[in-house]
């Protein structure tokens, strides 16, 4: 059986993977797949505890970020449609406007 | 049994009214106006009537009958609840109030007729009798502070009545000024009373205080303390020295107010309250002196004033403080019983005669001066004769009501130097015939001293003229519980109250008068004979201001106007009122205004409040200037910062593992 520790490993290096895109990358579509990365990463850790405790816990909660996650591309991935339509441009650091 | 189990029936009916006029009064016609004001307080007069029926029926063994409704305040040790109580005392003054009340009411339908304000003016008055009525049914200091703080508002509102005119406003801040002073006192009294006797009940404060102190001539520090400062409050709100100054002033509002309010009822309560706490009065002898004093003092002091003013109004003013001065004096001198006879009767004929001259204001078109008005008595011959009544009840003419109450106080001061209390109350008396009978010639007698052809003078209208002629019935019978006092008898007034005032400490002495006697400062009572010939050196005296007030204002009506020339500067002294006023201007008022300017306003508040008010907003404001600049409105610039934080917390939180 394959240890814990090897999915929490690759759980953090995952998340790793994408708080480092959400810094360095500068188009919204990576930005928002990033985000997706480290959600999943979250679930893999969740599953993976869920499978140590022997509890469905832990799987139930991996349901619900699915969910929300689903429901929050579909939100995002409008805003961001949105966005490309009125600056013809995907680069994040121009959706600036609010800025003081 | 029902009134007497809910007494909350009767203060509820007039608090009614003044809800249902004051709500809905503007969009009802006057006529339901009047029912619902008149009623309520009809209604709440013939409550009262039925609870002292009622009263009478349960007899001695359940007097004094207290009904204790719901717990108002708990608070560690301390209670206090809504709890109302019946015994003689309160017979009197719930007849008095409830009864002039009502008879004011009918009067003010039609004074006030004219006015724009009726609605609310009414709504003002049921208000008014509501905490006065709370006052007298209270059964422990705190609620009766209640009605004694709400009298005081609705006081406050109806001297204000007027409110576009300066003065009148002017006048209500002053009276509720100077009343808070008199409050100040009377709190303080309630805390001490809290702190000695664990409570605030009637009953178990005098109970212990009957329990614990003996009577001592020197008297007990804690209970002359709390008698002294309540005899604050009392001289607050019943006009006397030194804080006499707001009662004159008052007579701004409407004159059935000055009637009700300022002449009956709400400055009598000073003179109740001090009646209510006779116990710890009785045991603290030096207070009782005080207050003696400082009654008789007013009384004469006032008298002078009122000599000279020419507003009747102003005269009759200072007429009510001095007869209020008069209660005290009778209250000082342990006389509880005639304090209060003196009460009843002064409810009468000063509400008689507050209520004639409204009438005489109101025949001459608004005029108060009297030196424009004479010759009135062919005009207005019911006010004329009415006001006759009231004029000879407070002058003490034999026979009239005042005559037994200022007798019964006057023959209730003993010893070696009551001697002096009552030589000056005796030639009060003649200065109170004197002033009287001056604004009844000056008014009523003599030629017209105004322009006839362009003031109409018309007699009032029959709503005004029925409560004149009955309170003028009871100004003249009102005092007759003490006739058998005349002819050997018994002072059945006296008799009546004697359960409430029997308690005398030391002494098995019933009467009020042996008390005073008993704590050794006076030689034997007055027998019948002594007594009589008492009665008739007061009336001499009284008789003589009476010739003197005839002589000058009648058949010579030019030796004022001389006497004014000679004497100008003690009638200048008079006429200025002894210029308490601009004393205390002087001495209280700008340094208060010039304190309250220069360092409460431009020092305390400007510099030290708005200082740390405005400084503490700068201090946000630039801080959040600069921390602003952390906010770059790079969503990934946030997002580094989280993960920064979030190893670093890491990071803490292994190494405290280790």
């Amino acid at each position: 059986m394959v240890p814990v520790s090897y999915f929490l490993i690759l759980s953090a290096a995952l998340f790793g993977l994408g708080v480092m895109g959400f810094v360095f990358k500068r188009n919204i579509i990576t930005l928002f797949m990033c985000i997706e990365v480290m959600l999943n990463a979250v679930n893999l850790t969740f599953v993976a505890f869920s499978r140590m405790l022997g509890q469905l816990d832990g799987q139930v909660f991996v349901f619900f970020v699915i969910v929300v996650a689903a429901a929050e591309a579909a939100v995002g991935l409008a805003i961001v449609i949105l966005i490309a339509r009125n600056r013809k441009s995907l680069n994040v650091e121009r959706v600036d406007s609010m800025k003081l | 049994m029902f009134i007497l189990s809910h007494l909350w029936i009767i203060p509820a009916l007039p608090l009614l009214g003044a809800a249902l006029n004051g709500l809905f009064g503007r969009h009802w016609p006057r006529r339901a106006t009047n029912i619902v004001s008149i009623g309520s307080t009809g209604l709440a007069f013939l409550a009262a009537l039925e609870a002292v029926r009622e009263f009478a029926q349960v007899g001695p063994g359940y007097w004094p009958w207290m009904q204790d409704y719901f717990t108002w305040i708990a608070a560690g040790t301390f209670r206090a609840d809504f709890a109302m109580q019946v015994d003689q005392l309160t017979v009197v003054m719930l007849l008095v109030v409830t009864f002039v009340g009502w008879l004011i009411h009918i009067y003010s339908t039609g004074y006030m007729a004219e006015d724009p304000g009726y609605v609310r003016f009414f709504s003002y008055l049921n208000l008014f009798m509501f905490f006065m009525l709370i006052l007298v049914l209270a059964s422990n200091y705190l609620l009766m502070f209640v009605g004694w703080e709400g009298v005081g508002l609705s006081s406050y509102l109806l001297i204000g009545f007027y409110f576009r005119k300066n003065s009148a406003t002017n006048a209500g801040n002053k009276a509720f000024w100077v009343n808070r002073i008199g409050d100040f006192g009377f709190l303080i009294a309630l805390f001490l009373m809290f702190r000695t006797f664990g409570s605030l009940d009637f009953a178990s404060v005098f109970g212990q205080a009957a329990a614990n102190y003996s009577l001592d001539l020197s008297g007990h520090g804690v209970l002359t303390a709390i008698a002294l400062l309540l005899f604050v409050g009392a001289t607050g709100k019943s006009a006397q020295l030194p804080l006499y100054v707001w009662l004159p002033d008052a007579m701004e509002g409407p004159t059935p107010v000055s009637a009700l309010i300022h002449a009956a009822t709400m400055v009598t309560a000073g003179v109740y309250m001090v009646a209510r706490s006779h116990v710890l009065f009785s045991l603290a002898p030096v207070a009782l002196t005080v207050v003696a004093v400082v009654g008789l003092l007013t009384a004469f002091f006032a008298a002078t004033i009122a000599l000279v003013q020419n507003d009747i109004k102003k005269v009759l003013a200072y007429s009510t403080v001095s007869q209020l001065g008069y209660m005290f004096l009778g209250l000082g001198v342990g006389a509880f019983s005639a304090g209060i006879f003196h009460l009843m009767t002064h409810a009468f004929f000063k509400g008689l005669l507050f209520l004639g001259a409204g009438s005489v204001i109101h025949a001459m078109g608004g005029e108060q001066d009297l030196r424009k008005m004479g010759g009135l008595r062919k005009k207005i011959p019911w006010t004329y004769w009415t006001m006759l009544m009231a004029t000879l009840a407070i002058a003490g003419t034999p026979g009239f009501s005042g005559f037994f109450s200022k007798d019964a106080i006057l023959n209730s001061i003993g010893g070696p130097s009551g001697m002096y209390l009552w030589g000056f109350g005796v030639l009060t008396a003649g200065l109170t015939a004197f002033y009287m009978f001056r604004l009844f010639f000056l008014t009523f007698h003599g030629q017209p001293r105004f322009d006839e052809h362009k003031v109409h003078v018309h007699e009032s209208p029959r709503n005004m003229l029925a409560p004149l002629v009955i309170l003028a019935i009871l100004s003249v019978v009102g005092g007759w519980w003490a006739a058998p006092e005349l002819f050997g008898g018994e002072n059945l007034f006296a008799r009546f109250l004697s359960p409430v005032f029997s308690f005398a400490p030391g002494s098995a002495a019933a009467s009020p008068n042996a008390f005073w006697y008993a704590i050794g400062r006076g030689d034997a009572p007055l027998n019948h004979q002594e007594t009589l010939e008492f009665m008739a050196m007061a009336t001499g005296v009284a008789l003589i201001g009476f010739l003197i007030a005839w002589w000058f204002y009648l058949r010579k009506p030019d030796i004022p106007k001389r006497l004014e020339a000679s004497l100008s500067g003690p009638y200048r002294l008079l006429s200025g009122k002894y210029f308490v006023d601009e004393l205390y201007a002087a001495v209280i008022v700008r340094p208060l205004v010039w304190l309250s300017t220069n360092f409460l306003w431009h020092t305390v508040d400007e510099s030290a409040i708005d200082g740390t008010v405005n400084g503490v907003a700068d201090v946000a404001q630039d801080s959040g200037g600069m921390l602003r600049r952390v906010y770059s409105g790079n969503m990934r610039s946030y997002a580094a910062w989280v993960v920064l934080g979030a190893v670093v917390l890491t990071t803490f939180l292994i190494w405290m593992s280790y």
